[in-house]
């Protein structure tokens, strides 16, 4: 139980939560704005008695029967990516949101950096052994901008090739990373995601915590060029504690063919219970964007101005990353 | 140029069956030739009108002689096959599809009166991998190429395709890569998939399926013979449809099976004549396919008609399929359970306690959903 002397550290502290109200979304299709009555009785835990309670209690069942029913008869839609927001909205975001608002208490910085509407790129530094820094980015950037958006993240062939975990992805509305899918998607006026450090920057030792690695090849700054959507530069601090590699097992990790296999304090020494994260205290900062429609046509293919501009948000990022780190007193209190 | 002399192979399959008839009820066109092995059906020849049948195989250089004395003006090469037990083996099969596609474009090389040569490929020429983009377009690489069967002769037959068109650049040719078509007659592996009770799927894989509407898939054919259409298309349907989606609408069971196990399955669905899926067509079940059709509106000019879900909702009404295990009666006596233990439970009418009480019945229900 090597987690169990560090839960505690959080509940007691009695620290006030950003978000006073924990969310309850409805199960209600997506495009159907009209019936949906819950925003305004939106009962918090505390509330001590509430007479209403029997007929909240109803409308709950009628709303999962009518999902369970509009799931199991396959009446709704997915894209040509795979991504089905029925299943998003009611399933996969509300499995991460106790994730998200409990346990890593993620804090959100600069959300009106992220435009409303029309094609962006963020771009955020990778960490944590698991990519929980991307899923806690897809939470973020639904649940904390003033207009809730989808991020459609850019992964690794790696994911798609995973029987479970690839078919979910595609169903959260993520796609693998090359240039076709993200000019696709940002053509499209969507908002994605990338992680340019890749496989180096979730995977790197804990010793390096917060040193942002190479960032890819710069393909992302040359699908947004073509696009001429906004980078979003992205800081994520919180996610390299919540796995602490301290060692990486190579033969294993070939034997699986997986990028590392990860020795963690907890893991594998403890088990499945190694697979529990540290509860870190997150803080997501979203930059000022930057733009890349004032750049001539032809400028994807300047290598130089590409590469100028991936040093420029890795800069950003690393600054940012200082920044708030200077600022933070503990890991897991923030 | 509009044709009038029409050779048209594989006629005694369903689509070139189909074609021949609709040419054949265009007085625009002289006449409609249809070569085939065998004899197409009764109803088939009924529907076919003044088509008139030649018995010939393609890999017979009597082709040649065929295509000279009626003066073909256009050859629309409709006979691939993904099928090995229909077509006689999967030798066989090959044997029909590549060396009978050689024979047909030498016979078109030597004629002097053909104008215009339309060939039926098939989007599984881009393979499926995990590490190919979301959609295929007409010059998207394929990351893996199919390693054989079906997938490996349309290769094959595009390539024979493309040096027959630097042989012979005056002759302009269309190729048509198709998705898996689906629709009420349609008599496809894929229609005879989603009609099994059970359907197998790999487990821990969910393809995206984009299919097309068998009148579309006809109507496309009938527009590349009477226009001068050059060049490679993918034709499909909008939209998309998740394959456990597609089992759902159909009101199948989903069983999802180990995927060490898959080829296994396919081999039983195929001896017992259940579903005729070719190894390598099951690799589809686990990444899927979707291909952009930008090109088939824009530069081809046609619009499919049916999406991919409504053509699919056109087959599942078609066929007048049952649903397997009516789920709006299991979830309607689960919500009648639910609401009475909402009633009558005590303690469940107030407070948080209640919100978590309620949520624990529903959540096995919830779990076979995603």
């Amino acid at each position: 139980m090597g987690e169990a002397d560090v839960i505690p550290l959080h509940g007691p502290g009695g620290r006030p939560r950003p978000r006073p109200t924990p969310r309850r979304r409805s199960l209600m299709p997506p495009p159907s704005p009209t019936p949906d009555p819950e925003p305004v009785p939106e009962a918090a835990l505390p509330a001590p008695v509430t007479p209403a309670g029997p007929s909240e209690l109803e409308r709950t069942v009628t709303e999962v029967a009518t999902f369970l029913r509009r799931r199991l008869a396959g009446r709704y839609t997915v894209d040509e990516f795979g991504f089905d927001p029925d299943l998003n909205e009611n399933v996969i975001l509300p499995a991460l949101r106790p994730l998200y608002e409990r346990w890593f208490r993620v804090e959100t910085i600069g959300v009106e950096n992220v435009p409303a509407e029309g094609g962006a790129l963020l771009v955020a530094n990778h960490s944590g052994t698991l990519p929980l820094d991307a899923l806690m980015t897809v939470v973020a950037t639904h649940d904390d901008l003033p207009t809730p958006r989808n991020l459609r993240m850019l992964a690794a062939d790696l994911v798609f090739g995973l029987p479970g975990a690839g078919a979910l992805a595609r169903k959260a509305g993520h796609t693998l990373a090359c240039s076709p899918d993200a000019e696709a998607l940002l053509g499209d006026g969507e908002l994605v995601g990338v992680w340019p450090e890749g496989f180096k920057g979730i995977g790197k030792a804990y010793a390096d915590r917060y040193k942002l690695q190479r960032f890819g090849r710069g393909g992302f700054v040359s699908a947004a060029l073509r696009t001429g959507v906004p980078i979003i530069p992205c800081s994520i601090v919180g996610a390299e504690e919540i796995y602490p590699k301290i060692g990486d097992l190579g033969p294993i990790a070939r034997l699986l063919g997986v990028p590392y296999f990860p020795i963690t304090p907890t893991w594998p020494l403890l088990g499945p219970l190694g697979l529990v994260p540290l509860p870190s205290k997150w803080y997501i900062e979203f930059g000022e964007p930057i733009r890349t429609d004032e750049y001539e046509p032809g400028a994807a293919d300047d290598p130089m101005l590409v590469f100028n501009l991936t040093d420029q948000v890795r800069e950003n990022i690393q600054q940012t990353l200082y920044r708030l780190l200077s600022g933070r007193r503990n890991a897991f209190l923030g | 140029m509009s044709p009038s002399v029409v050779l048209v192979t594989g006629v005694s399959r369903q689509l070139g069956g189909d074609l021949a008839a609709r040419l054949a009820a265009d007085p625009s066109i002289d006449r409609v030739l249809g070569v085939d092995t065998t004899p197409p059906s009764r109803d088939m020849r009924r529907r076919m009108g003044r088509a008139e049948f030649v018995r010939v195989d393609i890999r017979n250089p009597l082709i040649g002689k065929v295509i000279s004395t009626a003066k073909v003006d256009t050859v629309v090469h409709a006979s691939l096959s993904g099928h090995p037990s229909a077509s006689g083996g999967r030798s066989m099969m090959m044997e029909m599809n590549v060396i009978g596609t050689m024979q047909l474009l030498a016979a078109c090389q030597k004629s002097d009166t053909v104008g215009r040569l339309v060939v039926r490929s098939t989007t599984s020429v881009y393979g499926a991998s995990p590490r190919d983009p979301a959609t295929f377009t007409e010059t998207t690489e394929p990351k893996a190429l199919p390693p054989g069967g079906y997938a490996k002769d349309a290769v094959e037959i595009e390539g024979y395709v493309r040096s027959f068109s630097r042989r012979r650049p005056d002759i302009p040719v269309t190729t048509l890569r198709f998705v898996n078509f689906i629709g009420p007659r349609a008599d496809t592996a894929f229609a005879h998939y989603f009609s099994l009770p059970v359907v197998p799927m790999v487990l821990g894989f969910d393809a995206r399926v984009q299919l097309l509407h068998h009148e579309d898939a006809v109507a496309v054919l009938e527009r590349a013979t009477t226009h001068d259409l050059p060049g490679v298309f993918n034709v499909g349907a909008d939209g998309v449809l998740m394959l456990s989606q597609a089992i759902r609408r159909a009101g199948r069971i989903a069983l999802p099976i180990p995927e060490p196990m898959v080829p296994w399955v396919g081999r039983i669905t195929r001896r017992a004549r259940l579903v005729d899926f070719s190894p390598e067509q099951m690799r589809l079940l686990n990444y899927g396919r979707v291909v952009d059709i930008t090109k088939l509106k824009t530069e081809f000019g046609f619009e499919p008609r049916w999406t991919t879900v409504q053509a699919f909702d056109d087959f599942v009404a078609g066929r007048a399929l049952r649903p397997v295990v009516d789920t709006d009666r299991v979830v309607g006596i689960g919500e009648s359970i639910a609401r009475g233990a909402v009633h009558y439970l005590p303690g469940l009418h107030r407070g948080e306690g209640a919100v978590q009480l309620e949520a624990a019945p529903d959540q096995p229900a919830l779990a076979p959903v995603h």
